[in-house]
């Protein structure tokens, strides 16, 4: 595992993010820029061919689009129409984008469908795993606890998810909000395997998804990240979970990656 | 002998018949194996049963994963809760991301009579008419309840299809017909053309029955399983043979196949309609039978309802 190329690509990955949010306007920054690293891990590292993928936070979906294009699998240049008018690059998963199964967006959907398919993976004896990320806000959703119970029921051990756990959601503080903690008891106490791990270390990421056996268990990693990471204007603060970037801001979350960059080598 | 047999027993059975020959067949259902009648499958298809538990969103989102992976989901509740509780998981995980889910309701319309209306589903053809590319069928009888069973095996795409839970008369004989889409016309007539769907068809057949006998009236009888895609060829013609509809439905007066029938017609031919449903309101407590009668939907109240309609609207 090539860390500091993929620490590399997660910038890259950053720059593009706030490019195409910059010029459509719109977007769902903080969310984006706080995942982007699990993503990267999945993408470049853990994930073998015919793995499943669901990004059940469907909203944070511009580092998504830009992994897809990295892989060639939505021409570069689409980007730049993220959020356009008639643009199949829209502000949520569809499944008009090659790659993607299932339309998310609406949340407390990705794990029950994760659920389908693995549960097909097992009827058909294939070793291949499902892997679903998650908002912690979204965990709010009751219908994730109903996948949550199915899951241990079924002893799916090729199901993977990923919460990410930045601890912030439109209104502010989940605590302040609804309460998830204790989180990762709550999950165990569902007949979860569950691992916490930093959610900004690629490496920790990668051995953590990686260290999940078949053991008759479903598995979660709680990842704890910080929204808006690499930004340091964006980083932690709720108002800029769909904040717009005007030009000076753009051109200044542009210079910070670009010394991020930089300070990697 | 012709038997009353339930319609989702016939669908089931056939299903059961199927899916042994197709692996790929899965039926869900959310605690309500013996309503479904699908028990049979958790016997001797245990690879081809998953009971998801009283968990109706997660169920569509489980169909909706397993779709994705080849298999053909059949998932069966009560209407009332497929047509209500799991409506964002059937719009976004089915609808939207394309998905190859067959949502069976069983139980439904006013099937749960004396329970209430938290157990009726009188606005899931309203509910579900609204979703681009969903297909609705209602079968009329055990017979086209099993046709619609081996047609929608072959058949790509969500389809809703809701049943009752009492036995019901036979409608198809040696002319069993069921086509996606296609309505049939089961009694032919020139003076009115009375539309039936689901378990109302037989209703209408007496109906035109009593219409010959006591006022020697000549009305075409249809039966229309599909409410969506409309069969808008049959409508148009029927529309300009006989120049009256009278449409009979289990279903609130709000958005089901009557409504489907005069957003078509009311473009294409404005046709004097009559729309014989049920209010839109909490429909009274009763057997099937009684609630039907109250809101004059038996055989006797539709052939007075369609003497009135044609004495309003002369040719």
């Amino acid at each position: 595992m090539d860390i500091k190329y993929l620490v590399r690509k997660s910038i890259s990955i950053r720059m593009k993010v706030v490019e195409i949010i910059y010029k459509s306007r719109m977007g769902h920054i903080g969310g984006s820029l706080s995942e982007t690293d699990i993503l990267v891990a999945l993408f470049y590292a853990v994930m073998k061919p015919d793995d499943k993928f669901i990004l059940s936070k469907g909203h944070s979906v511009e580092a998504y689009y830009v992994i897809l294009a990295d892989k060639g699998l939505i021409p570069w240049e689409e980007l730049e129409k993220y959020c356009h008018f008639g643009s199949r690059l829209i502000g949520h998963p569809s499944v008009d984008i090659p790659g993607i199964d299932v339309a998310t967006g609406s949340l407390g959907h990705g794990l029950s469908i994760a659920c389908g398919m693995a549960l097909a993976l097992k009827l058909d004896k294939k070793d291949n795993k499902v892997y679903v990320l998650m908002g912690d806000g979204e965990l709010q959703e009751g219908s994730v606890w109903e996948a949550a119970m199915f899951a241990s029921t079924h002893k799916l051990d090729n199901l993977v998810a990923i919460v990410d756990r930045n601890r912030l959601q439109i209104g502010g503080d989940t605590e302040s909000i609804v309460k998830l903690e204790p989180l990762a008891d709550r999950w165990a106490s569902f007949g979860w395997e569950v691992k916490e791990m930093n959610g900004h270390d690629i490496e920790e990421i990668v051995n953590t998804l990686n260290s999940f056996t078949f053991n008759s268990k479903p598995h979660i990693a709680i990842a704890r990240t910080i929204k808006g990471k690499g930004v340091s204007f964006i980083e932690n603060n709720y108002r800029w979970h769909h904040g717009e970037l005007d030009e000076e801001k753009y051109q200044k979350a542009v210079e910070e990656l670009k010394r991020h960059l930089e300070a990697i080598g | 002998m012709n038997p009353h047999i339930p319609c989702r027993k016939a669908f089931s059975e056939k299903l059961f018949e199927l899916a042994k020959d197709d692996k790929s067949i899965i039926v869900l259902t959310t605690d309500a194996r013996f309503s479904a009648a699908i028990d049979v499958f958790s016997y001797h298809l245990p690879n081809q049963f998953i009971d998801v538990g009283i968990a109706e969103q997660n169920a569509i989102g489980i169909a909706a994963g397993l779709s994705k992976m080849g298999r053909k989901p059949f998932v069966f509740m009560p209407a009332c809760f497929l047509s209500a509780r799991c409506i964002d998981q059937i719009k976004v995980d089915v609808i939207y991301s394309k998905s190859n889910v067959k949502l069976i309701g069983v139980s439904g319309g006013i099937s749960y009579g004396p329970l209430g209306y938290t157990h009726h589903a009188v606005n899931d053809v309203a509910i579900m008419r609204t979703f681009p590319g969903m297909t609705i069928i209602l079968p009329s009888d055990a017979n086209q309840a099993k046709l619609v069973a081996e047609k929608l095996v072959e058949h790509t795409g969500p389809v809703y299809v809701r049943m009752g839970r009492g036995p019901v008369p036979p409608v198809y004989h040696e002319n069993l017909r069921f086509e996606i889409g296609k309505a049939n016309l089961l009694t032919e007539g020139d003076d009115v053309t009375i539309i039936g769907i689901g378990e109302t068809t037989y209703y209408c057949l007496e109906a035109g029955k009593l219409l010959k006998k006591n006022s020697n009236i000549n009305a075409e009888i249809i039966d229309m399983p599909t409410v969506k895609p409309l069969d808008e060829d049959l409508l148009f013609k029927e529309a300009k043979k006989t120049g009256r509809i009278v449409v009979v439905e289990e279903h609130s007066i709000c958005g089901g196949l009557g409504s489907a029938i005069a957003e078509f017609l009311s473009q294409n031919f404005p046709t004097p309609m009559k729309i014989l449903s049920l209010p839109d309101d909490f429909p009274i407590a009763g057997s099937s039978l009684q609630v039907f009668d109250y809101y004059g939907l038996t055989p006797e109240k539709i052939s007075r309802s369609v003497v009135d309609f044609l004495s309003r609207f002369r040719k």
